[in-house]
């Protein structure tokens, strides 16, 4: 057998796969390389060096998203001098963007630059100057637009092209002149944009935003009062993980699941942005019945019995096939199963479908 | 699905046929997107030019309704050019050479003239998939929803078995189920020939071990099908009605026939989140409860059993359908069971009864990790099916014959008319419609139809038209886009308020599944004014009630 290529990342002895850059087979051993452009979706950019590690016999640090292992590497992941040269990016990160934080940090969770930020004790006080992007009016309803707040590491960008193949928005200008751009600058409407979210989740500084999460933090429900349940996406048939971002009361938006072993944080409009009709104020909130031509709303007990006095006389009088059931396709399996338990060993028939047909 | 999801992106060779993938399933779509970026091969079967079409090498820009002769002819190739799997034909497989001798009359230059498709992609498409190491078929309601639907999915099977694309990682034969829980809804019994787990009602074991497990008599007949169901309501035979979560009214085809078999029946029962069309018409309607409000599961199209939890509390008294359903089984007066205090010990009971879930707890299915079947506590799930064995021993090879759709275009209804979905609105839109921003994607309906049509009708984009098949007429705006090919047009289904397209659409179906040929009907398309809608309803064709 031949012996898998071996690399030694912080002491620890390492096989990899040819291929595999520094920073994949460190994040195996658990070494905690901080980065910012990076997304294990996408194409390593090399762009926030913020990843950089000491190889030994290198004279300079490297950035590990972009370094592929070698036989034989020497890695350190963690040194005064790599941590100096970190909190030097950090700080001129920082520093071309407004000092009031964004205010994703409060309304849906910490991003990743601010996690950063507090783990490094930086502020962007060292190098203040010029602010270098500007906000867009985009007259969509979903995606904020708010590029004081971007950092230039273009994983909108890349995800945009390089997962969704949807290319909606491009990088134009150089330098403090760069910005994030639709065709002709003319809004996400009239790109090639499918609003599937996927870079708002993936940004991470809080430059683009959810607009059904934004404000939930001034509405009385900051990040850190909200709970998160994993659920799955009720639309189609693909089953991709989402986490649910409640108050207690109502769902107030969707984050995805990076770990969702379908979509691995992936997902459409649909999943991203179309789970608030559950909040919609015509949901169904008491039983009703017909009563001379009208439905009235009833309590339950009047409502199961009555209903149990019409079912047991259509199957006395007339047999176990007059009565039908239909499950749903989109509601819970428990509801699904007590359904044709109840045609089968209730009314007597086997006289139960879903919606699968049509 | 044969194979999971994640496999799609190691797939050297995509045959995508009958799906707008990217639009109906976005996120299988972006693992085709992988696949390609890998280097995978893509090819498209569809009558319209899609988005997916966009990224294929080649687009099979069939004929609607043609399938059948498209693949057989397909097979002709695969055979003539030698490029079958024979170790598979030989161990896996049998019918091989009545197939063989079927297909000699499906010629490329018959094919060519039947599917509309130039022979040679045809027969790239068909060198191709054969040609491939391992390659995968994708599937949607595009092959299914025709009188012949069952006879597309043979033909198309017989492909995979052929080149031995079945019972191996990353290829297989892959319907992409169209709702969240689908699947679910046939794994749990609710059909009328299977208790759980596919178990067939018909079989005297299988009736013995429910009778035991439920402590009563089990009907040893097969039940009929929902389409007949609403036929048998029609007659008379039918008396009552319990619909949990479907809009049939909206979704089902000719609403003239649907309305007339929900208006026949004694007692109609409508469980859902909404007061939709279908519930408007009930004698009673039961709040349910939302997903993000109860425990439970949904199973998705590759088999992966997953789980809900609750999030938020129902409003008002709607509750989980589960127990309403209990409840009004324990009212009615019944020996059998019906006493839950969660909804775990109904997927337990579930589990219980069923082969294929024998293995799964609430605690296994937790991380969502494990596809069907899982027989015993211990087993790890089977991501890819039929490795080894197919249920029934060898693999049928079928001699399907080719049959046009039930309608096709004559003098009085001219064009072909299609169905789906679009990408921000699913289904009868109750969801979607109630999803704050999503109708800037698409705020209405909208028939699609090619710039040809269009000159030949004298219509612009964003005009009415009046569009009338042997059933009905509705009116809608006009689309004018390449996407349809010339002849045949395309609408949704989304906006019954304005569009109720199921006035228009066929519900002649195939004979073995009572599927309808929702994907077929022909139609006349005439210049309309914009109607008033101010106080009329076109679903209930009436005055709006206030």
């Amino acid at each position: 057998m031949i012996r898998p290529p071996m690399m030694t990342i912080d002491g620890v002895e390492m096989t990899f796969t040819p291929g595999d850059t520094v920073l994949e087979v460190s994040k195996r051993v658990g070494s905690k390389v901080p980065h910012l452009c990076w997304d294990e979706r996408l194409d390593p950019a090399g762009s926030c060096r913020l990843c950089i590690v000491e190889v030994e016999g290198r004279r300079n640090p490297a950035a590990s998203c972009t370094l592929p292992a070698e036989e034989g590497m020497i890695v350190v992941t963690e040194t005064e001098k790599l941590r100096r040269m970190q909190v030097t990016l950090l700080q001129m990160v920082l520093s071309e963007n407004p000092a009031e934080i964004s205010s994703r940090n409060v309304d849906v969770g910490k991003t990743e630059l601010q996690l950063l930020a507090e783990d490094f004790g930086v502020t962007r006080n060292r190098f203040l100057g010029a602010v270098s992007n500007r906000s867009k009016d985009d007259a969509n309803p979903l995606l904020k637009r708010d590029y004081d707040h971007c950092i230039a590491c273009y994983r909108c960008v890349r995800i945009c092209a390089e997962v969704e193949a949807d290319f909606a928005i491009t990088m134009t200008g150089r330098g403090f002149g760069k910005e994030i751009a639709t065709p002709f600058d003319r809004g996400l409407l009239e790109s090639t944009c499918t609003l599937c979210g996927q870079c708002v989740y993936t940004c991470p500084t809080g430059a683009l935003a959810d607009h059904k999460m934004v404000g939930q933090a001034a509405k009385g429900a900051p990040a850190e009062k909200q709970t998160i349940t994993r659920s799955i996406c009720p639309y189609c048939g693909t089953g991709c993980s989402i986490d649910l971002h409640s108050d207690g009361e109502k769902v107030l938006g969707v984050t995805p699941a990076l770990d969702g072993p379908v979509n691995e944080g992936a997902l459409c409009i649909k999943g991203q942005f179309g789970f608030d009709f559950v909040n919609s104020d015509d949901r169904l909130k008491k039983p009703m019945i017909r009563k001379d031509g009208t439905l009235v709303e009833v309590e339950w007990a009047e409502a199961i019995e009555y209903t149990a006095d019409k079912l047991r006389s259509i199957r006395d009088e007339h047999g176990p096939k007059a009565f039908y059931s239909i499950a749903s396709g989109r509601a819970p399996g428990e509801g699904g199963y007590m359904l044709q338990k109840f045609q089968r060993a209730v009314m007597g028939s086997n006289f139960i479908d879903n919606c699968s047909r049509a | 699905m044969s194979n999971s999801i994640p496999e799609i992106e190691d797939c050297p060779f995509l045959l995508c046929v009958g799906t707008n993938m990217t639009e109906c399933h976005p996120i299988i779509a972006v693992r085709v997107k992988k696949a390609l970026r890998k280097g995978a091969r893509l090819f498209t079967i569809d009558p319209r030019e899609i988005p997916l079409a966009k990224m294929a090498e080649g687009h099979v820009q069939l004929r609607i309704g043609t399938d059948t002769y498209l693949f057989n002819a397909m097979a002709k190739v695969i055979i003539d050019e030698g490029l079958v799997d024979q170790e598979f034909l030989d161990t896996r497989t049998e019918g091989f050479e009545e197939l063989k001798a079927h297909v000699q009359k499906f010629t490329l230059s018959e094919a060519e003239k039947i599917t509309g498709v130039p022979a040679e992609l045809i027969r790239e498409t068909a060198v191709g998939y054969a040609s491939a190491e391992r390659a995968g078929i994708y599937y949607t309601l595009g092959v299914t929803e025709h009188i012949c639907g069952v006879g597309n999915v043979q033909s198309l099977c017989n492909l995979a078995l052929l080149t031995g694309n079945l019972g191996k990682r990353a290829a297989g034969i892959n319907p992409l189920r169209g709702q969240n829980n689908i699947q679910g809804a046939g794994d749990v019994g609710a059909l009328p020939n299977s208790y759980p787990g596919f178990q067939s009602v018909d079989v005297p074991e299988v009736q013995a071990k429910f009778e035991k497990a439920w402590g009563v008599p089990m009907d040893p007949d097969k039940g009929i099908t929902k389409l007949k169901a609403l036929d048998w309501a029609v007659e008379g035979t039918l008396k009552g009605m319990w619909i949990c979560g479907e809009n049939t009214l909206v979704s089902d085809p000719d609403v003239h026939h649907t309305r007339h078999a929900l208006e026949s029946l004694d007692f109609l029962i409508v469980q859902d989140m909404f007061l939709t069309d279908t519930a408007k018409m009930a004698d009673v309607v039961l709040p349910a409860s939302a997903f993000t409000e109860v425990d439970g599961f949904f199973t998705n199209s590759d088999r992966r059993v997953q789980r809900l939890r609750p999030a938020a509390p129902s409003p008002g008294e709607a509750k989980p359908d589960w127990w309403i359903i209990a409840e009004i089984a324990k009212k009615i007066g019944t020996t059998v069971n019906f006493d839950y205090s969660k909804a775990e010990e109904v997927f337990d009971e579930l589990c219980d009864l069923s082969p294929i879930y024998h293995g799964l707890s609430y605690a296994r299915i937790d991380k969502g990790t494990l596809h069907w079947p899982v027989p015993t506590k211990d087993h790890p799930g089977t991501p890819v099916l039929h490795i080894g064995e197919f249920p029934r021993g060898l693999g049928k090879l079928q001699c399907v014959e080719y049959q046009p759709p039930a309608e096709v275009p004559d003098d009085e209804y001219p064009w072909f008319l299609t169905t789906g979905r679009r990408l921000a609105t699913y289904h009868t839109n109750t969801m979607t419609g109630r999803a704050k921003g999503l109708s800037v994607l698409a705020p209405n309906e909208w028939l699609e139809l090619h710039p040809m049509d269009a000159e030949e009708l004298g219509l612009k984009s964003k005009e009415w038209v009046k569009v009338t098949s042997r059933r009905g007429d509705v009116l809608t705006r006009v689309k004018v886009t390449k996407a349809s090919p010339p002849g045949t047009m395309f609408m949704s289904f989304a906006f019954p308020e304005e569009t109720p397209t199921n006035y228009i659409t066929n519900p002649e179906a195939d004979p073995i599944t009572e599927t309808p040929e929702l994907k077929v009907a022909a139609i006349r398309v005439e210049k309309a004014e914009a109607p008033d809608l101010s106080d009329f309803d076109p679903m209930f064709q009436t005055k709006k009630r206030h």
